[in-house]
């Protein structure tokens, strides 16, 4: 136990002096894979752990990236950035779960696909919103006693966010309510029989990967300066379920990893080429053909470790 | 009477994207219904239909040739995807399916643009369908009846198929449980292909119609895979019936959003889905999961 705090927390040093030792595309290259990492891992808890695989996960994160884009023009602190983005996010994934949890599946998969669909459709034609230009010329909060604006202080400042949010859900996977979620994986019947108000777990769990979405999409609105509908659209949703899968389900880890797998092989490949979504394309088709169980997955079974 | 007559040519502009959307959604329903697989690549099946016609008409000057010859060429492409990725994957879970079909999306849509680049290229429609005519006092562009009338015809066609004949038993026999009917001695696998194919080769005819109204370029095919699916869930998976309905359905409520509510007009197919999900959780005519 002890060395694997050490290990974790020598990553962690390790991620903030990141700067001091790399350029500035590295650096954003760097800040982009741990706020989609974050972003992947709450779906993990929903994915992997709670078997809810959500085709609609964009809904949290656009609307953590709005609310903080409108909230950080009127104040930029950190009630701005962090609070009121989780809380929307929270609030809106309290809605569609309630809705969603009702049904199972690729149903599931659909409807909160559908619920997402609408979050683009309104902010593409709200003009209140930027419709589809978005917001721009967001500014950087003073949070945590360090001011953003300064490019170290807000990697320092994205490092702590990121490093509390996955403790956060590294805590939760391994609470007995995390407990609980696998069991309604596996065994969803049996878990209702033993007494476990089932729909209440889910909900939770929902509602719990919803806000750290939405801090992801907050942190994006932070990093990039600007949201737009985009943040919404399906894709945001299908690629954030790639790197999971990439990483490999049910280890929060591997959504990190897969997370840094799709953003590192992006932008490798479309400097080298303007075809990188083909190989991106034919990547993935190789990947699910000869290393199912992604990443993590391939590790294991060349490490010879079982989980 | 004007506003009545504005009612009707936008009810005939949406019965021609429901029918679109049936082509489409009709081999994505069969394939989820049979193989368990939701083919997110079927957009691009469409989108490979226009790009393929469009080709065929500028080598052949001729739109019936194309329309004939390029759905033939997604449903090889489709035997190819079926036997080659999605054989292996069936003994696994839905999420390798998919990583997979996800993937397709990316590597067809790169294909489309490295080809034909990524312009905005338009199919002109048959010289036999070029003008417009009046009907009951509305103006129709006479391409818009043709795609209605072709694809009502395909409909009855699909319908005879499956329900009137020993093939259309075994597609039936296969979607209801397909371990079942391979223990009654179908050749389940050869199934498996040839509905893939199938629907494959409905999507690519789908995309050549769809050419002279909506015009081809490379997002179409991730554009048009949201309706479809809302379309499948709409109607109930694995349902031929319910495809068609749900198409007409979300292919009117689509025009008419645009119509009335111009402001909000992309939520309106959003919400017909979901209320028709929450109200009946398997979709109008589908049958609760195994």
């Amino acid at each position: 136990m002890i060395p694997r705090l050490i290990l974790a927390a020598a990553l962690v040093a390790a991620l903030a002096a990141f700067p001091l030792f790399a350029g500035n595309y590295p650096v954003k290259l760097l800040q982009e894979i741990l706020i989609w990492g974050i972003f992947a891992m709450s779906l993990d808890l929903l994915m992997g752990y709670a078997g809810m695989v959500s085709f609609g996960h964009s809904a949290f994160f656009g609307v953590g990236g709005y609310v903080a884009a409108l909230a950080l023009l009127k104040s930029p602190g950190p009630v701005s950035a962090l609070l009121l983005p989780a809380a929307a996010a929270a609030l809106a994934a309290l809605v569609i779960g309630f809705f969603s949890i009702r049904v199972s599946g690729v149903y599931f998969i659909m409807l909160t696909l559908a619920f997402s669909q609408m979050f683009y459709a309104v902010t593409f034609q709200a003009a209140w919103l930027g419709a589809e230009d978005g917001i721009v010329g967001v500014p950087r909060p003073v949070a945590l006693g360090l001011d953003t604006g300064r490019p170290l202080q807000f990697h320092l400042y994205l490092v702590a966010v990121v490093t509390l949010a996955a403790l956060a859900l590294w805590r939760i996977v391994r609470s007995p309510f995390g407990h609980v979620l696998r069991g309604i994986h596996e065994n969803e019947p049996r878990m209702e029989a033993v007494g476990y108000a089932v729909n209440r777990y889910k909900l939770l769990a929902f509602v719990i990967a919803g806000t750290v979405a939405g801090l992801a999409g907050s942190l994006y609105t932070q990093q990039v300066g600007s949201i737009t509908p985009d943040a919404f659209l399906w894709t945001t949703s299908g690629e954030a379920l790639l790197m999971v899968i990439i990483g490999g389900t049910g280890t929060l880890g591997g959504a990190v990893l897969g997370a840094a797998a799709f953003i590192l092989l992006q932008s490798m490949v479309s400097s080298y080429t303007e075809r990188w979504m083909l190989i991106l394309g034919l990547t993935f088709v190789l990947l699910v053909l000869f290393a199912p169980g992604g990443i993590v997955g391939a590790l294991r079974g060349r490490i010879g470790i079982r989980s | 009477m004007p506003f009545l007559l504005d009612l009707f040519a936008q009810a005939l502009n949406g019965l021609s994207y429901g029918v679109l959307l049936f082509l489409l959604s009709v081999g994505l329903t069969l394939i989820f219904g049979m193989l368990d697989v939701v083919n997110l690549a079927h957009g691009s099946f469409y989108m490979l239909g226009a790009y393929a016609g469009l080709t065929l008409i500028g080598v052949t000057n001729n739109f019936w040739l194309a329309l004939a010859v390029a759905p033939v060429a997604v449903g090889v492409i489709g035997v190819l995807i079926e036997r080659g990725c999605l054989r292996p994957l069936y003994r696994r879970g839905p999420l390798d399916q998919v990583l997979l079909t996800f993937g397709l999306i990316y590597l067809f849509e790169d294909l489309v643009k490295w080809i034909w680049g990524g312009k905005i290229r338009s199919i002109p429609p048959p010289d036999l369908f070029a003008g417009s005519v009046t009907l009951w006092g509305a103006t129709v562009p006479s391409y818009r009846l043709f795609v209605i009338v072709f694809g009502l015809a395909m409909a009855v066609a699909l319908w005879l198929l499956i329900e009137r004949t020993r093939l259309g038993a075994i597609i039936r026999a296969g979607v209801f449980d397909a371990e079942m009917a391979a223990g009654l001695g179908i050749n389940i696998q050869r199934v498996f292909t040839g509905v893939f194919a199938f629907g494959a080769a409905l999507a690519g005819l789908s995309g050549v119609i769809a050419g002279p109204i909506q015009s081809a370029q490379p997002p179409m095919g991730a554009t048009i895979l949201i309706p479809a699916l809302i379309v499948v869930v709409v109607g109930g998976l694995g349902s031929l019936k319910g495809s068609l309905v749900g198409s007409l359905i979300i292919g009117q409520a689509e025009t008419f959003g645009k119509v009335w509510l111009p402001g909000a007009s992309m939520l309106m197919i959003y919400v017909v889905m979901a209320a028709i999900v929450l109200l009946r959780p398997h979709g109008l005519f589908g049958r609760p999961l195994k």
